[in-house]
């Protein structure tokens, strides 16, 4: 509880309903898209539509996010001709040539990188959300989280904050 | 006791100007994430290089090959050069390079270490589990698992309740490390590292070339002593006159059976897509009498297997050991210190707990605006 007296009831219970929607905001806000392991151990996220995000985002939009980041993913992965020429060459020279250039994989997560920006910018930041780069989280999870109940929270916290200083200052000894 | 909290209020402290940082909040050093990893790792050249804690028999790996390899070329070399061909020094060097070399990556390099779950992670995955009995913290609940099927095959996934996540198929934890390392092959002591996806093929070129470079030496010395003790001279001839090359055989016999066969038996594994682990647990051997079990990862192709193994991408490192901390305690009570410089003498005013040095809950990283409300908001729940 707070001890400041000078506080009215209206604060009072506005820090409380900011407290809850603060504690929920830190919980539900961030959904997390987990492996799909069914293809072994490629990198693969699952394009089941959680049902936090229903009233969010369309369901389209995001099955296609994660399945161009699947994409990315298989290409970066892939086992073909240039995948075999670097193995072979970086063979020979000992694996020295992984100190030196850069290899196919991490040019794909450049461009998955820049991908997610882009996705968040356009499509996901206007609904109120934001994508993690599952590099980030050691490509367990895709996370999506709200940015938009942190935004409120913050204008609320500054008006009372304001409330609570003049309240300071003004008081008589 | 109201009066008294207003009385304490000076109005000169408004003038004064910002306050001085409390000892608890003055400006860190930034910090990299090598230097708050969790696992039992130790890192070099500012986390560039990673090494498990206890270095195992590295030191004696590193010095026998050093040894035998400087006395091969200090004693023997000269001798077949000039009775044999100057390609035996050559071939010795290039051998000897690859061993150093690819040593030194497989003990260096991060084996695939994923790194541990965050807290909202593991709470969302806590979320998902059904635990009906409602454990308490120091009861630990039966193991949990997950199964998958890939390529027709059941694959059970395991919790694990170090790194709170479940494991990934082919991912183990290792207990000496004390990280779960993807396609985890076996902790090495002769190389004072975890083999994983990441560095097996510098593991499997290490061990195939070292068995090529002892049998070389191997043979190279039984060469030499076979020439010196030609000519009636005899072995113990020979033995007297190049002593190093005993000290050679005998470290080269007994090593080379044990490195041709753990090279013969990495190849078998190669070959079929396996792991040492999977080999020794027989996860997919159908010990148990069931026909149906098979490698779920194998290409059943040989060269499909091997080349997916050993020239298969290179995937990145996952615990970005170079990059900085987030620093969120410097940025969190900074600005509100400024904001209520008046409440700092007065413990029982509202801005007092903020400058309490109460380190505020820990928020998602999403607005650092944000920051200043945070601590607010805990001293409301005191």
């Amino acid at each position: 509880m707070l001890s400041a007296p000078r506080l009215g009831n209206t604060d009072l219970s506005c820090l409380h309903n900011l407290q809850e929607l603060r504690h929920s905001a830190s919980l539900a806000n961030k959904v997390f898209i987990q492996r799909d392991y069914t293809d072994g151990t490629v990198c693969k996220f699952q394009t089941k539509f959680p049902s936090e995000l229903e009233s969010r985002i369309e369901r389209t939009l995001f099955e296609d996010t994660v399945k161009t980041l699947n994409n990315y993913y298989a290409e970066a992965e892939k086992i073909g001709g240039q995948s075999y020429l670097e193995g072979c060459l970086a063979c020979l020279t000992i694996y020295l040539i992984f100190l030196c250039i850069e290899t196919r994989y991490e040019k794909v997560l450049k461009n998955i990188s820049r991908y997610i920006q882009e996705q968040n910018e356009k499509v996901y930041a206007p609904r109120g959300l934001l994508i993690t780069d599952p590099i980030q989280r050691g490509m367990r999870v895709v996370s999506l989280q709200s940015l938009q109940t942190s935004v409120c929270v913050c204008e609320c916290m500054w008006s009372v904050e304001a409330a609570c200083s003049s309240e300071a200052v003004v008081s008589p000894p | 006791m109201k009066n008294r909290e207003y009385q304490q209020i000076d109005p000169q402290a408004l003038a004064t100007p910002p306050p001085r940082p409390l000892p608890e909040h003055m400006p860190k050093r930034v910090r990299r994430k090598w230097e708050v990893f969790p696992g039992k790792n130790r890192f070099c050249c500012d986390g560039r290089m990673i090494v498990a804690r206890q270095s195992g028999v590295l030191p004696l790996t590193l010095g026998l090959i050093l040894l035998t390899s400087g006395l091969f070329f200090i004693f023997d070399c000269p001798f077949l050069v000039k009775h044999l061909t100057s390609c035996i020094p050559a071939i010795g060097g290039v051998l000897f390079v690859f061993v150093i070399i690819s040593l030194l990556q497989t003990s260096f390099t991060d084996p695939g270490i994923l790194p541990r779950a965050t807290p909202e992670e593991a709470a969302d995955i806590e979320k998902q589990i059904d635990n009906p009995t409602g454990s308490s913290s120091s009861y630990r609940p039966p193991p949990r698992t997950k199964e998958v099927v890939i390529n027709q095959q059941v694959v059970k996934l395991k919790y694990c309740f170090t790194c709170k996540i479940f494991r990934p198929p082919r991912t183990s934890h290792c207990s000496l490390c004390d990280n779960c390392v993807e396609r985890f092959d076996h902790h090495c002591p002769w190389v004072g590292n975890c083999v994983g996806k990441r560095n097996y093929r510098f593991f499997y070129t290490f061990i195939v070339s070292l068995s090529f470079l002892t049998a070389f030496i191997f043979g190279c010395v039984t060469t030499h002593l076979a020439l010196r003790s030609q000519g009636g001279n005899g072995l113990v001839f020979a033995l007297q006159a190049s002593p190093a090359s005993a000290l050679e055989l005998v470290v080269c016999f007994f090593s080379v059976w044990s490195i041709l066969g753990l090279s013969g038996f990495h190849t078998y594994l190669v070959a079929a897509n396996l792991t040492t682990n999977e080999d020794i647990k027989g996860s997919w051997s159908g010990k148990s009498g069931n026909e149906d079990i098979g490698n779920p990862y194998s290409y059943n192709s040989i060269i499909k297997n091997c080349c997916s193994v050993l020239c298969g991408p290179m995937p990145p490192s996952l615990i970005d050991r170079r990059g900085f901390v987030p620093s969120d305690d410097s940025v969190q009570t900074s600005p509100v210190e400024i904001e209520l410089p008046a409440a700092k003498n007065d413990r029982n005013m509202v801005g007092r707990a903020v400058t309490s040095g109460r380190r505020p809950p820990p928020s998602p990283p999403v607005v650092t605006l944000q920051q200043p409300a945070i601590s607010i908001q805990s001293h409301s729940t005191a």
